[in-house]
């Protein structure tokens, strides 16, 4: 299944593109869409995590109570997390 | 042990399903197919048969929940007509490119508008490009052959389809004839258990079905479903085959019917083939040399195999019961006349357009065809327009 990528020849592909194996959205790098970027000011960041919960596409990963960096693999810059912010630790920058 | 039975085509698909006894039946009732949910729920109610019915509030709910069932590994049918079909439009095209084989028991009837009720193939005709198997009968001993061989041919390993029996309304689903039906035991022994390689409920088995695909990939997924429609050709020839073993009767992609002399033939479609027969042999008594190619399979299309059982006549009528709207005749004309110019045929061949709206086609009428196409072939096209209607008040 992982060995399917944009060589493939039409007679390896599964039966109706199906997927026989879990979480491989992960595999699909969905941040390369992104035209704005998080970024996060540690200064002023609290580590209340409220932008966590509120990441549409789980890009906040948490490790002993304490956020780390955005996950920039899937993160699209839709921008809730600044908005969401309470402290303004998050601001958007252009581009990737 | 075959039984002698007398029933109406929807009665003949009803007991072909409660002996098939699929796992799941989505359905939304509509003239003319409303009496086989209705069976089917009354053989339910009476436990004869296991099949989980679901009500759904719309034919596109109906496919929609044949789809999830069928792709959970549930072995699943469905029934529909005319609009009702049309609103399934979205899900058909769902269906055959997950590559899920339900089986949907059409009753041709006309689309809108005018709103009516009665037989014409416009409905499963306008369905012909969405990725579904369709092969149709002449009356309700057929229709009842073809479903039982419906799950056999769309659930094989090379195929794996979704496949359309149909019917056409009233004429075939609403009329009383006799019939020959399969003891249940053979049907079952015939059909099978259903199990599918991969299925949304396998254990140990994580699976998405229906995964968007960016255009890297979607073209390679088309030409995969296209040769699983190719594959269909020979998995159709060898389920007739058995089922041949098991009920005496012959099918193929088409019937030929006193066709091997003839000079003159009709290709057509479903229940007016019956009346076309008893012109051929009217006028076989008179001498002249009349044959019938009914086409049992549309899709897949068997143009090579037409065109080659066509290959000897002088010249050819071919029917449909379905305008397509696009001025230049009906699909099945259009289809067939391209198989012919790749067998480099140069044959006469005219387009008719008949019994639109349940518009009757008479022996009469098949008869006054036959010496068109005799005049035809002996005089050119100049005095017969290509394209025609049958039937028509003008």
């Amino acid at each position: 299944m992982t060995q399917i990528n944009e060589t493939t020849r039409w007679q390896d592909l599964t039966e109706g593109l199906q997927i026989y194996e879990p979480a491989t959205a992960k595999d699909f790098l969905t941040g390369e869409w992104r035209t704005c970027t998080p970024v996060t000011d540690e200064e002023k960041c609290r580590q209340c995590l409220l932008c966590v919960p509120y990441c549409p596409d789980s890009c906040i990963p948490v490790k002993d109570g304490k956020r780390l960096e955005f996950d920039y693999d899937h993160c699209k810059g839709c921008g809730i997390c600044a908005a969401a912010c309470p402290f303004g630790a998050i601001s958007m920058k252009e581009g990737k | 042990m075959a039984v002698k039975e007398r029933m109406s085509g929807n009665e003949a698909v009803a007991f072909a399903m409660k002996q098939i006894n699929p796992d799941v039946m989505p359905a939304f009732p509509i003239t003319p197919s409303t009496e086989l949910p209705q069976f089917v729920s009354s053989y339910i109610a009476n436990g004869e048969m296991d099949t989980e019915f679901i009500p759904v509030e719309s034919e596109h709910s109906a496919m929609s929940a044949a789809i999830g069932a069928e792709a959970a590994g549930a072995r699943t049918m469905t029934a529909t007509s005319s609009a009702g079909l049309a609103l399934m439009w979205e899900m058909l095209y769902v269906a055959a490119s997950n590559r899920l084989p339900i089986a949907l028991a059409v009753v041709n009837r006309a689309l809108s508008g005018p709103l009516n009720i009665n037989c014409e193939h416009s409905d499963s005709m306008g369905a012909r490009d969405s990725g579904w198997i369709q092969i149709y009968a002449e009356d309700n001993q057929e229709v009842y052959d073809n479903f039982i061989q419906a799950y056999r041919i769309a659930e094989h390993k090379d195929v794996m389809l979704p496949i359309m029996i149909c019917q056409d309304g009233f004429i075939i689903s609403h009329g009383v004839s006799n019939i020959e039906l399969l003891e249940e035991a053979d049907v079952r022994n015939f059909v099978g258990a259903y199990e599918p390689a991969h299925y949304l409920f396998k254990e140990g088995e994580s699976m998405a079905v229906g995964p968007y695909a960016v255009s890297a990939y979607g073209m390679e997924a088309k030409r995969a479903q296209a040769e699983a429609m190719k594959n269909a050709r020979q998995v159709i020839l060898d389920v007739a085959e058995e089922y041949k073993k098991i009920s005496g009767r012959e099918y193929g992609f088409y019937e030929a019917y006193r066709l091997s002399d003839a000079d003159y033939a009709i290709v057509a479609i479903g229940s007016v083939c019956g009346t076309i027969k008893d012109a051929v042999d009217a006028l076989r008594e008179k001498g002249i040399k009349a044959g019938l190619l009914k086409v049992r399979v549309f899709r897949p299309f068997p143009g090579k195999e037409l065109a080659d059982a066509l290959g000897h006549c002088r010249a050819a009528a071919v029917m449909d019961r379905c305008e397509g709207f696009s001025a230049n005749g009906g699909p099945l004309a259009a289809e067939l006349s391209a198989a012919l110019f790749q067998a480099k045929s140069r044959m006469e061949v005219v387009n008719i357009v008949y019994g639109l709206n349940g518009r009757d086609f008479t022996v009469d009428d098949a008869e006054k065809l036959y010496q068109d196409l005799a005049r035809l072939s002996e005089h050119g096209n100049q005095e017969t327009e290509a394209y025609r209607y049958i039937g028509l008040r003008d």
